[in-house]
């Protein structure tokens, strides 16, 4: 279910690139001065994109459903498995994870400690991003259909406000593609390849039981790693 | 909680090794999808099984069309004059006195001819609603005209039970737009002659033209010149060239 996120969301970001193209207005500024423009045209240039709104349309709209059947999907497995508990944020987790932080930033040497699989930093992220999987759904939805699920359109603040939040959820996806990828870069192929198989080759850590018959000098542990394989 | 099952190498070794396999049958399959979809046979400038899917999206959302569901409305201080966006099928100047709108029946009959004051003489009405562009931009303005569904009652004793759809066309034949007849018998599908209580100007589609909130700018024709009843989905000048025919919102 992760895996085919990755190529989904990816189909999901080409496809509505290409629509919001049409009408490329949002903008940091203040007033008439204008600091940076979403997108740029290089931005669009470096993607090889031509401006097909009908055919970003086509695509959009019909792997809108495999994206909403796949989260489905994975909602019901992470909370009928009991996965989600290794996703939940405990209650000092925010000041935990602002310790992962520095560590990772090289700015302090203590990783905190860390609870099952992910620390605090990769709960927060994780939960925030299922979050805006449903975001990206809802307020979808909002914007394709505005008069017959008008309820999600007022609840989101109108129409324009909507496709507002919509392209912001598209923009937390980019940064999240991009910061993800490279810590799975920086945590190295033993955690890469685990993310595929669901499982990770540790070293045994030398406080482990000892093995009664200390045979087998290449005995090593399993741990179930990040299951998110299927 | 991850138990940790205690495995050799070797045994290790072969469950990296039937994940791989598995991982890069799935990714192979994957890829052998998207090129399929990308080489499909195109249906009206988009590959086959996408128009597929947005007739599959317009049967679902037809079914689950209610007409008590309303766009919304806005203060009329909200509303302004509306981006001009399109001027296909109304580039010729035309002799507004000497305009009149042809109805024609689902076999090619004349069915009848109005003049503007004949739709002006349906009861009146007007809307402050959002007008949406496919392209994403939307304004809201105010527009005054008469409903499509009082019009349709002008012809519902001519008119077999099964027509589906009505297509509009402009008087050259340029524009050409085919809606769901659910859509046209919403109280908020007007054959608006209005817009901001002032006459249409030439640009938006004077003197008379379709607005409806239910559906995007597109399917919104400027200058209707004539309007066919159909009992199969009509000719759509956007929906050939790509876009969904449903349109709907």
């Amino acid at each position: 279910m992760h895996w085919i996120n990755f190529p989904l969301i990816t189909i999901m970001i080409w496809s509505g690139l290409r629509i919001y193209w049409a009408e490329d207005v949002y903008a940091f500024g203040i007033g008439s001065w204008e600091w940076f423009h979403w997108f740029p045209d290089w931005f669009y240039e470096s993607l090889d994109l031509d401006r097909r709104l009908a055919r970003g349309l086509a695509f959009h709209l019909n792997f809108a459903w495999l994206f909403a059947i796949n989260g489905l999907v994975f909602g019901i497995y992470t909370w009928r498995s009991g996965e989600w508990r290794e996703l939940v944020p405990s209650r000092n987790g925010l000041r935990n994870a602002w310790g992962v932080l520095l560590h990772d930033l090289r700015l302090r040497k203590q990783a905190p400690p860390k609870r099952g699989r992910y620390n605090e930093a990769q709960r927060i992220t994780y939960s925030l991003v299922i979050g805006l999987g449903a975001l990206a759904l809802i307020s979808g939805f909002a914007i394709y259909k505005p008069t017959q699920l008008s309820f999600l359109t007022w609840a989101l603040g109108g129409y324009g406000s909507a496709r507002l939040i919509h392209f912001c959820v598209t923009i937390a996806f980019m940064a999240f593609f991009v910061i993800h990828i490279l810590q799975v870069a920086r945590a190295g192929w033993q955690n890469l390849t685990s993310m595929v198989t669901g499982y990770e080759l540790q070293p045994e850590p030398s406080n482990a039981p000892v093995d009664p018959d200390g045979t087998d000098p290449a005995q090593t542990i399993l741990v179930e790693a990040e299951a998110q394989n299927g | 909680m991850a138990e940790q099952p205690e495995l050799s190498q070797a045994d290790y070794r072969r469950r990296s090794r039937r994940s791989l396999l598995t991982g890069g049958a799935a990714a192979a399959a994957g890829l052998l999808g998207w090129r399929w979809v990308q080489t499909q046979p195109a249906d009206n400038r988009i590959p086959g099984v996408l128009r597929n899917g947005h007739e599959f999206n317009e049967n679902l959302w037809s079914a689950l069309f209610r007409e008590n569901h309303q766009a919304a409305s806005f203060p009329r201080s909200d509303a302004s004059i509306l981006r001009v966006n399109g001027r296909i099928g109304i580039r010729e100047e035309i002799d507004l006195a000497n305009w009149q709108l042809d109805v024609i029946g689902p076999e090619g009959n004349n069915l009848g001819q109005h003049t503007l004051a004949d739709i002006q003489a349906l009861p009146f009405h007007d809307m402050t609603i959002e007008h949406k562009c496919i392209e994403g931009w939307s304004q809201v303005t105010t527009w005054g005209g008469a409903r499509f569904s009082d019009f349709l009652g002008l012809y519902q004793d001519q008119l077999p039970d099964n027509i589906s759809h009505v297509q509009l066309d402009t008087p050259d034949g340029d524009y050409y737009v085919s809606v769901d007849i659910a859509t046209m018998r919403h109280n908020q599908t007007l054959l608006a002659y209005q817009m901001l209580d002032q006459p249409l100007d030439d640009a938006h589609g004077a003197p008379l033209r379709l607005a409806t909130p239910i559906k995007y700018g597109i399917k919104q024709i400027k200058r209707i010149g004539r309007i066919q009843f159909l009992q199969t989905r009509g000719a759509d000048y956007w929906g050939e060239r790509g876009y969904d025919w449903y349109a709907g919102l």
